[in-house]
């Protein structure tokens, strides 16, 4: 473990000018990851800057119904608030699906977005890892993953990763259409969720779109109106990372799917937004078999490794049977 | 003396408790060694085989509070005769993965940590062996197994018999590496005063302790004092010495203070040995009726190449079920990994797995319900020793068992019944574990306290409490022995200057300790009986007593705890997920000392059992020749949330044979053949049989052929 300045800077922009200035500092939120991480030698910050009491732990309402959660709202209590519960289901149930009552009552909302991949060979400096040390190539991908990637894997060459990332609540707020609000050295700007995390590509060790120094001040979650839901398997019942999750939302009108979301887990680098399935989805009919064959066209691109097979009826099944469920909650 | 209820068999609360949830109850990690103390972190080797080709330490011996790196070149050397990875530092060479290749003593444990990643190791490395199969050529026939059990078992003509059977069963079975994790990893605390090496330590017998740091560092016996009064569960690979006793021990040496070393948790995957995986073929041949001509259960397992650990896995069937032709075999390869150990019920634990499991399809493939199977083929005496049992209600364990379980009209098909989108299934497994005992000595002292103030018996003896209550159940034998009440007696156990005993290891411990006590108790009271007329000498009494071991009914008869599984799975047909919401337990333990921590013993073995069945795997990376799933994050153990509703019960039949508290030993019984219940249950909601554990969600589609 390196040895580490703490620093407590008075506000947000402060602490956002502390990392700007250190190429090898980083923001502390929970600690929840960051802190094992720096355990294990794969995290080598030389400076940490806590911004768990700097970032907001308020969730306000917005002008046009949708909510705004201050990055420093502990999970714990973003899963218990009223408004997420009554207006985004999916999301409290996202939450409480992950960690631990311990760990969510530490981790943040803006922490919880960054956490890093579980993978093995990541969180073990003595073994290849691209995305830890790149160019030294993965050891998962002919090694052990059988709870690794299906999809936007990169399969060749020095960018190769077949990592997922391990976030329940993320995938929910994918669903959700989230916009995420980041301070940076240059001042304020809003990012899609949807664009704050990226795929291996050529370049496995970059997570998300965020440039050094960049902080998450909130996430925002527009109005939603239907029901949703999410749906996490996992090797048992507690205290488990998804095999796959599905976070979805429906509104079925007379049969006939008037709009879906739908993002799973546990099945990439980045939460995946199905945006295949949803098309295939809108217009049809809200029928198990129009499910099915929607997951399926999805689940067309996947390329799964030697033993992670199962993650594609898996998800197949888990898709069909959250969106039968919240057709039969619409009747 | 005053006549009291007997406490033997009381749900006595905890003696330990209060100190426990108070959190002064010292466990290695917190004991007071009188002088500031030094820690110390251990730099691992990343490869399998070699040899250290370089190792630079002079960065981390230069930073400032460091004390001293230790290295092959520069530790203390140790005496010759030590065995499996205890000389450790003495070498360049390397056996496996994670083996300690230098070791850093700093003023604390952060500065510690910080070292270790400033020493320098390469190697000059050879290609990992470590995956285990049928095939290997280097298969080999051990002299003998764990525990002294012959290798093989060869009775009659196994397979002319399997060739005539009406029915036949061939099957393989496999379960993986899995690691021994209690909540207190291997902590060692160790102080030198002159030649004379005290050391707090987490282990299930100080006794067992002292050998190998006498050996290794030339000492007599009586100048090692190891300390253990509290440990933080053990399972098995707190048994025996491991490195973190010489490394202790020899950084204080060089550094002259005391040294703690507190493994990490993802060390407690290298360091302290783990369950060997298992393949296990098991054939069994019967008539039409159900009843046994044929049982073969040959095992194929793993040792390392500084070690052999040969895991008594078909022991179980040589007990288990009447057969004339018999047969079990035990193969081991040497591997490139570290050197297994105990791990609950070593041997039981997988072979009843394939045992219980083949005699579930046995009874489909009959069309007999599986309770039934199991009684038709009781044996009458012991099937391979042919010795009458000392005590045997495995029956009743399974009729009392159907009964509480609500078994009675169980639909022999699977796949038959669903709620929702769960599937719904029942099975059962039989348990056995060996009963037995070992040496033991022990000392009363009475206090007459010139006979004004109450009499205080001050019971001393070796024994270790690992979290299963002997602190209690042993206060309570000697009160009963003594015939006074509980607060009469004053426990000493955890600590080698007592009078040797063995570990808390094999279901042996109250058998072995509790014997011990009660008969020196008798002793004691027959003095004062004798020679002060029952009454208490104004300066006391001491007396020394105990076992030599095996009690004299051990060679003539059979000694086996048993009992019967009933469970209830459900598996989600969209996910594959395994829940359990129920399960009864019943238990031919002979006498429970104590109903309550007794209880808790029976239900911790099962749910590990549980977690046996679907969740514990160590995974091997066959390349990089490591296990890649080293922490608790990753190496899945049950949760709350996996076990529900457990209905435990045991009979009541003391074992008059076994020793003098009729007691059969419950720390492993439990485990047994758990997981095959869990495994039955999980067919017979599915349809599936699941040869290999753990039943994962991913092989719930690959037995539906979707991968």
């Amino acid at each position: 473990m390196r040895e580490f300045r703490y620093e407590q800077p008075p506000d947000v922009a402060g602490a956002v000018a502390l990392v700007a200035g250190a190429p090898d500092g980083a923001f502390l939120g929970g600690g929840t990851n960051l802190v094992d991480l720096m355990k294990l030698g794969v995290a080598t910050p030389d400076l940490l800057v806590d911004v768990r009491e700097l970032t907001s732990r308020e969730i306000t309402d917005l002008p046009d119904g949708g909510v705004r959660i201050g990055a420093g709202v502990p999970n714990a209590d973003l899963a218990a608030d009223r408004r997420v519960r009554e207006r985004f289901s999916v999301l409290a149930q996202a939450l409480l699906a992950g960690a631990s009552g311990q760990l969510r009552n530490r981790a943040t909302t803006g922490g919880n977005l960054l956490q890093r991949t579980r993978c093995g060979y990541f969180t073990d400096v003595t073994k290849p890892c691209n995305k830890r040390l790149p160019g030294s190539g993965c050891g998962a991908l002919e090694g052990v993953h059988r709870n690794h990637a299906i999809l936007g894997q990169t399969l060749d060459g020095p960018g190769t990763c077949v990592a997922t990332h391990p976030s329940d609540m993320a995938v929910a707020m994918l669903a959700l259409d989230a916009v995420v609000r980041v301070l940076g050295p240059d001042g304020e700007r809003a990012v899609p969720l949807a664009e704050l995390h990226r795929l291996p590509g050529e370049d496995p060790s970059r997570d998300t779109t965020l440039r050094h120094g960049e902080l998450i001040t909130a996430i925002d979650l527009p109005p939603l109106g239907f029901p949703s839901r999410y749906r996490k398997a996992r090797d048992r019942a507690s205290f488990a990372f998804a095999l796959v999750s599905v976070a979805a939302a429906l509104r079925v009108e007379d049969g006939v799917v008037r709009e879906a979301r739908l993002a799973l887990g546990g099945v990439a680098h980045t939460p995946w937004r199905a945006l295949t399935a949803e098309r295939a989805l809108v217009g049809g009919p809200a029928t198990e078999d129009a499910f099915a064959a929607a997951a399926a066209e999805e689940l067309e691109a996947a390329t799964p490794l030697r033993d992670n097979g199962f993650k594609v009826p898996l998800a197949r099944n888990l898709v069909v049977r959250t969106l039968a469920d919240l057709t039969e909650g619409s009747r | 003396m005053t006549t009291i209820d007997r406490l033997v068999g009381a749900g006595v609360d905890r003696i330990d408790g209060p100190a426990k949830v108070r959190g002064t109850a010292p466990y290695a990690f917190e004991q007071d060694p009188g002088e500031p103390i030094a820690h110390l972190a251990v730099v691992q080797s990343t490869v399998n085989r070699g040899r250290i080709s370089r190792l630079d330490a002079t960065r981390a011996e230069a930073m400032p509070g460091v004390l001293a790196v230790l290295t092959p070149a520069s530790a203390p050397r140790l005496a010759e005769g030590l065995s499996s990875d205890l000389p450790v530092l003495q070498s360049l060479d390397v056996h496996y993965q994670g083996q300690v290749v230098a070791a850093v003593v700093a003023e604390t444990s952060e500065i510690a940590a910080a070292a270790i990643g400033a020493v320098v190791v390469e190697y000059a490395a050879e290609e990992p062996d470590v995956v285990l199969s049928t095939d290997r050529a280097d298969l080999y026939a051990p002299e003998q197994l764990m525990a002294g059990f012959d290798t093989d078992s060869v009775i009659g003509d196994v397979d002319g018999a399997l060739a005539a059977a009406a029915v036949t069963i061939d099957a393989t079975y496999e379960t993986p590496t899995q690691h021994n994790n209690p909540i207190e990893m291997h902590t060692s605390m160790a102080r030198w005063d002159g030649d004379s090496l005290t050391m707090w330590d987490a282990n299930q017998g100080p006794h067992n302790i002292v050998n190998d740091l006498a050996k290794g560092f030339g000492l007599d016996r009586g100048q090692v004092r190891i300390i253990s009064p509290y440990v933080g569960g053990a399972f098995g690979s707190k048994a025996f010495p491991h490195p973190n006793q010489m490394l202790a021990a020899m950084a204080a040496r060089v550094v002259g203070r005391t040294v703690v070393f507190e493994l990490t948790r993802p060390q407690m995957f290298t360091l302290v040995g783990h369950r060997t995986p298992t393949i296990q073929r098991v054939r069994l041949g019967a008539d039409a009726d159900g009843r046994l001509t044929a049982i073969s259960h040959e095992v194929v397992e793993h040792t390392s190449k500084i070690s052999e650990f040969a895991e008594q896995t078909a022991t179980p069937t040589r007990v288990l079920y009447a057969a004339e032709n018999r047969r079990t075999t035990h193969r081991l390869a040497r591997l490139d990994v570290p050197p297994p150990t105990i791990m609950r019920a070593p041997g039981e634990t997988p072979g009843m797995f394939a045992l219980e499991s083949a005699m579930d399809e046995l009874a489909s493939a009959l069309g007999i319900d599986p309770v039934e199977l199991r009684i038709r083929n009781e044996p009458t005496e012991d099937p391979e020793r042919h010795v009458p049992w000392s005590s045997r209600h495995l029956v009743e364990c399974l009729r009392t068992g159907a009964e509480r379980f609500g078994w009675a009209g169980r639909d022999l098909r699977p796949r038959m019944r669903t709620e929702g989108r769960w599937l719904i299934g029942t099975g059962v497994a039989s348990a056995t574990y060996p009963t037995r005992r070992r040496k033991a000595q022990c000392r009363i002292s009475v206090d007459g306290r010139g006979g004004t103030a109450p009499v205080r018996y001050l019971v001393e003896i070796d024994g270790s409490d690992i979290g299963t209550g002997a602190w209690t159940a042993l206060s309570q034998i000697a009160a009963d022995a003594l015939g006074v009440a509980m607060d009469a007696v004053e426990l000493h156990i955890g600590d080698s200057r007592l009078p040797r005993a063995g570990g808390a290891g094999g279901s042996t411990g109250l058998a072995s300790w509790g014997s011990a006590i009660v008969l020196t108790a008798r002793d004691l009271r027959r003095r004062l009986d004798d020679e002060f007329g029952g009454q208490v000498p104004a300066d006391g009494v001491t007396v020394d007593g105990g076992i030599e071991g095996e009690g004299p009914h051990a060679k003539t008869h059979s000694m086996h705890a048993f009992g019967a599984h009933f469970v209830e799975v459900r598996v989600d047909a969209d996910s594959g997920e395994v829940r359990v919401p129920r399960a009864t337990s019943v238990y031919d333990a002979g006498t429970v000392v104590n109903a309550k921590t007794g209880r808790s013993q029976f239900i911790g073995g099962f749910s590990m059992g549980v977690s046996m069945a679907l969740h514990e795997e160590t995974l091997t990376d066959p390349r990089l020749g490591h296990y890649v799933n080293h922490d608790l994050a990753e190496y899945h153990v049950a949760t709350n949330a996996d076990i529900g509703e457990l209905d435990i019960s045991w009979l009541d039949h003391p074992d008059e044979l076994a020793n003098e508290l009729g007691l059969k030993g419950i720390g492993e019984i439990g485990i047994t053949g758990a997981a095959a219940a869990v495994a039955n249950a999980y067919w017979h909601a599915t349809g599936l049989r699941v040869r290999d554990l753990p039943i994962t969600p991913d092989k719930y589609f690959r037995e539906l052929g979707l991968t």
